[in-house]
């Protein structure tokens, strides 16, 4: 016996949507959730697939179906189907129905919107500088200056603002596990709301395209528990003492180059862009410095990291590395690659 | 040789771009000279910006677009009943200058089928490096060219005028016209086109390298670039030329030209889709000519429209290049589809043998398209740092603009319910389009709702979006439309079984190929890098292989086409057995369309009616109308 194929087609159709959105909801679509900006993100992805899913058997299973019944079998060459020109109630139906789907997933997406935007008393304020192709963030400290690093450093369950500025072109913030992103602009300052919630370490990513070096702007965030971060800051904040050097005075020559050969090979540092075979990176946005750096003065290595367009390897164009490691460094730093790049390149 | 370098044709426009040339040079001396710069005549950047400007146009000269009105506006005789440059004998006739919509209309395809090679050979460069993580092939600055050129050509060079040439030679025969309304027009929008894409393919061959900035071009990126970036800008300025001409000249065409009997509701879909897609490209298009000449000014003479650190206020506004550039290309997307929609309307009511269903619905919804279009721009800006209010209109507006779209769908599917289908190539592509399209539209929702789309903005995500809607929706629609008219414009048959194997290789390798990008992205890997993290290896190794397969299936389809152009067998005038007036007359069709003027008694899609017809070639006074009432719904 032969039933009605419309509910032929709801059947197999209804079966269909189930396993899809069982398979959607099982799958594990997105990277670490790391801040509390994750949870609604990610929930409304589930309800627009479940919601989608359905929609897109619905058309896969009129056409095959369509394609199996009503195909054209031999002798039916000259025939036509019915001639039918429309149905004003089916076409106001699928006008409708659709209008008021999207309707509500927009007000869905406007709650969540203002959930993951909501603003908090007691925001840890952290600046974000983006220059090609680097990032650099700022604590600022009561006295108008700010705390700098070159790495992304926030408290676990305490809402940041991140005021975002660049000093040349458009870049884009962007850390995966937090889900939101927000363009920096020159001119203006753009802000990002986010709570982190997980402690670990996550890229940040550069998602807006800044010229020769975007696929290697990237930095990472790390979020600590609040008391890691408190002293991390207190830490950064006091006159810098030699990372190495236990009980103050200057540090050694050989503790130079460790922190030096650290600085090179850490990440965001200049192996992301520099070949150097003895600190086995592989970078090629720049010069392999084994070659390019051979018989420098330590006087020309500290000019080439504080003011790279000063002297351009041949083959390489101007404005490629960020000018700005002079403040992004501590000098400690600074003296140790200068010691480490020396050693390297006799 | 003084003959030929005298006549219009290659001879005369090579003489004129040497000129062109010579003329930017004394041009930009003599300025810089009188404006006492510092070494006026050796500024090469300078001499390059007048020249990229001067020799298209000086080119356009030479090979005779614009000899007719030369004559004419020195009083010379301007022949004007004298078709010599219409109609084609030879192949070297598609070479040359022609007046003729139906020339026009193959020049401009294969044209545009060249730049999808070329476009889709620098794809395939770019998934070589993407293949595995780190630096293989390229350096990083090679491969932000590659996609900015790969994204470039396949937009402004492949998917616009490949429909504007199917529509060039479809359009004035649906309608029962002798050609379009303005020839010579036609012929100088054409001419303009390949000289845009070779500016684009050209840029590699610029000091420090083609442009790199992406299609979009965002200043102030693109207004600090080396002078390969200006081969972009300035051959932005002549496909968007092109096509604004063209399009004035398909309204013109259509509201003036229809034969006897053809209302507006008469008229096929893919004339409604045509007309609607030339009112977005007439009103969108002067907005990225306009983007495009502030990164020019910018550049060239130091504006400083998107400057924001320099000038007295430091007032230069980055954002107001998006908001501009995206008023026309987000208009643009649909530019890209709406003719799409029209072919697809035509295959599916005539290879299911049942008249469209919701015809009225049908032509109101692009209409409906083309107002909403101009809505949603910024919607490609929910994470530029606009003022954020304005995300929540443009996210409605973007989620409303589906429902015309789904209108569309639906009555797809309903004119496939109890028709005869006839599952050959085009059919096929036509129901893989309804497929990839769908899978586009919702990602394309998806990507609407804001809170989402400020996680996957950006990334593969978007890559995948752009490829299921330009891809899956465009090029499949351009491959079902090329297969349907190819026997109607080469007078041949196409291999029904390579064209099979042409669609499944092309289904199956496009889902493998931009399928798992919907993936990457979301775990967040960006766009627009040449290297990726470690996690994402698998993944795109494998999207790399897919991708040559789906290279290798467009090879099947460029073997059918070249080999059943020459020897294909002889087409009937209406293989398909079709109503619509272009399969009325012999394949290929008479050098006037149409040896009597038609007169149209009924709609076209009268399928399954009996005795319908929709033109008959008798005068008015003796046609009588056929069959039902053209359009009135009739409920089943």
């Amino acid at each position: 016996m032969r039933r009605h194929p419309i509910i032929q087609m709801v059947a197999i159709g209804a079966v269909a949507s189930a396993i899809g959105i069982a398979l959607a909801l099982w799958i594990n679509w997105f990277p670490a959730d790391a801040a509390k900006q994750a949870k609604p993100i990610d929930t409304l992805y589930d309800v627009l697939m479940i919601v989608s899913i359905p929609i897109f058997v619905l058309v896969m299973t009129v056409i095959l179906y369509s394609a199996w019944t009503f195909r054209m079998r031999p002798g039916q060459e000259l025939q036509d189907g019915p001639p039918i020109h429309g149905n004003t109630r089916l076409e106001v139906f699928w006008t409708a129905i659709p209008a008021i789907i999207l309707v509500s997933l927009c007000s869905y997406a406007y709650g969540v919107l203002t959930d993951i935007e909501q603003t908090h008393k007691g925001e840890l304020v952290v600046q974000v500088h983006a220059i090609q192709f680097a990032w650099s963030f700022g604590y600022p400290r009561a006295d108008g200056r700010a705390v700098v690093s070159n790495q992304l450093y926030l408290p676990q369950d305490r809402p940041v603002r991140f005021d975002i500025d660049t000093q040349d072109v458009i870049h884009d913030f962007w850390v995966p596990a937090f889900r939101v992103k927000i363009d920096a602009v020159p001119g203006i300052v753009t802000h990002l709301r986010v709570t982190p919630t997980r402690l670990g370490a996550y890229p940040v990513i550069c998602n807006e395209l800044c010229g020769l070096g975007h696929s290697v702007m990237r930095s990472t965030a790390h979020v600590l528990t609040a008391a890691a971060f408190d002293s991390w800051l207190a830490q950064k904040r006091a006159p810098a003492t030699p990372a190495g050097a236990a009980g103050g005075g200057a540090p050694s020559q050989a503790q130079l180059i460790a922190l030096g050969r650290q600085t090179f090979t850490g990440d965001g540092g200049c192996g992301a862009c520099h070949t150097l075979a003895e600190a086995g990176t592989t970078g090629t946005t720049g010069p392999d410095l084994g070659r390019a750096l051979r018989g420098q003065s330590q006087a020309d290595l500290r000019t080439d990291i504080v003011d790279p367009n000063a002297r351009i390897t041949p083959g390489y164009s101007a404005n490629i590395m960020p000018p700005n490691f002079g403040q992004t460094l501590s000098a400690q730093q600074l003296d140790g690659l200068v010691a480490y790049l020396a050693t390297v390149s006799k | 040789m003084l003959a030929k370098l005298r006549a219009p044709g290659w001879y005369r426009a090579g003489l004129f771009a040497l000129l062109a040339i010579a003329f930017a040079y004394v041009l930009v001396g003599v300025v810089r000279s009188a404006m006492h710069f510092a070494n006026p005549w050796t500024d090469g950047d300078a001499v390059t910006t007048v020249a990229l400007l001067g020799v298209p146009l000086f080119v356009l000269v030479g090979i005779g677009c614009f000899d007719y009105w030369f004559y004419w506006v020195s009083g010379r005789a301007t022949r004007p009943e004298d078709h010599s440059s219409h109609g084609a004998q030879s192949w070297k006739d598609y070479f040359r200058v022609n007046t003729d919509h139906k020339v026009i209309g193959i020049q401009y395809i294969c044209t545009s089928f060249f730049f999808l090679f070329v476009g889709g050979l620098l794809a395939m460069l770019m998934r070589a490096e993407l293949a595995q993580p780190g630096m293989q092939f390229v350096s990083s600055e090679q491969f932000n060219g590659l996609f900015s050129v790969h994204a470039a050509l396949l937009i402004f060079l492949f998917v616009i005028p490949v429909f504007a040439g199917i529509a060039n030679f479809v359009i004035p025969l649906m309608i029962g016209a002798p050609d379009m309304a303005f020839p010579r027009l036609n012929a100088l929008s054409f001419w303009m086109l390949p000289l845009a894409g070779l500016l684009m393919v050209g840029s590699f061959l610029a000091p420090g390298g083609s442009f790199a900035t992406g299609w979009t071009a965002y200043a102030p990126l693109s207004t600090e670039m080396p002078i390969g970036q200006l081969f972009f800008t300035i051959g932005v300025q002549f496909a968007g030329a092109s096509s604004i001409a063209t399009a004035l000249n398909f309204l013109v065409t259509i509201i003036t030209m229809r034969a006897p009997g053809m209302s507006f509701f008469r008229m096929p879909l893919l004339v409604w889709a045509n007309f609607s897609t030339s009112l977005l490209v007439v009103i969108a298009t002067p907005f990225i000519a306009a983007s495009q000449f502030f990164v020019l000014l910018d550049r060239a003479l130091g504006f400083q429209f998107f400057n924001a650190f320099v000038g007295a206020g430091k007032d230069g506004s980055v954002l107001m290049y998006q908001h501009v550039f995206w008023f026309y290309s987000h208009p643009a997307v649909y530019i890209m589809m709406l003719p799409g929609f029209g072919i697809i309307s035509e295959i599916i009511s005539v290879k299911s043998r049942k008249p469209i269903f919701g015809y009225r619905m049908m032509a109101f919804s692009l209409i409906a398209i083309v107002i909403l279009g101009f809505t949603v721009w910024a919607h490609h800006m929910f994470v530029s740092g606009m003022q954020s209010w304005i995300r929540i209109p443009m996210m409605i507006t973007t989620a409303i603009i589906a429902v015309p779209t789904g209108i569309k769908i639906f009555s797809w599917l309903a004119t496939l319910w109890r028709g005869v289908l006839h599952l050959d190539t085009p059919m096929l592509f036509a129901l893989g389009f309804l497929t990839t399209f769908t899978l586009g539209g919702i990602s394309g929702v998806m990507l609407a709702m804001v809170p989402f789309d400020l996680h996957v903005s950006d990334t593969y995500f978007i890559v995948a979006h752009i490829h299921y809607v330009l891809f899956g929706g465009s090029l499949f629609t351009i491959f079902a439309g090329v297969y349907y008219w190819f026997p109607k414009m080469t007078g041949r048959m196409y291999d029904e079984r390579l064209g099979k194997l042409h669609f499944w290789a092309t289904f199956v390798f496009f889902n493998l190929t931009f399928g798992p990008m919907h993936v990457i992205g979301i775990q967040g890997m960006p766009r627009r890098v040449a290297d990726y993290a470690q996690q994402f290896a698998g993944m795109n190794l494998a999207i790399s292989i897919a991708s040559f397969l789906l290279g290798l299936s467009m090879l099947v389809f460029l073997y059918n086409m070249v080999v059943s152009w020459r020897l294909g067998p002889r087409a009937a005038a209406n293989p398909w057995r079709a109503l619509t007036l272009e399969w009325q007359v012999s394949s290929p069709p008479p050098i006037f369309n149409f040896d009597a003027v038609p007169t149209v008694v009924g709609g076209p899609y009268e399928y399954g009616v009996p005795g319908a017809v929709h033109g008959i070639f008798q005068s008015p006074a003796q046609a009588k109308p056929a069959g039902s009432v053209a359009t009135a719904p009739t409920t089943e």
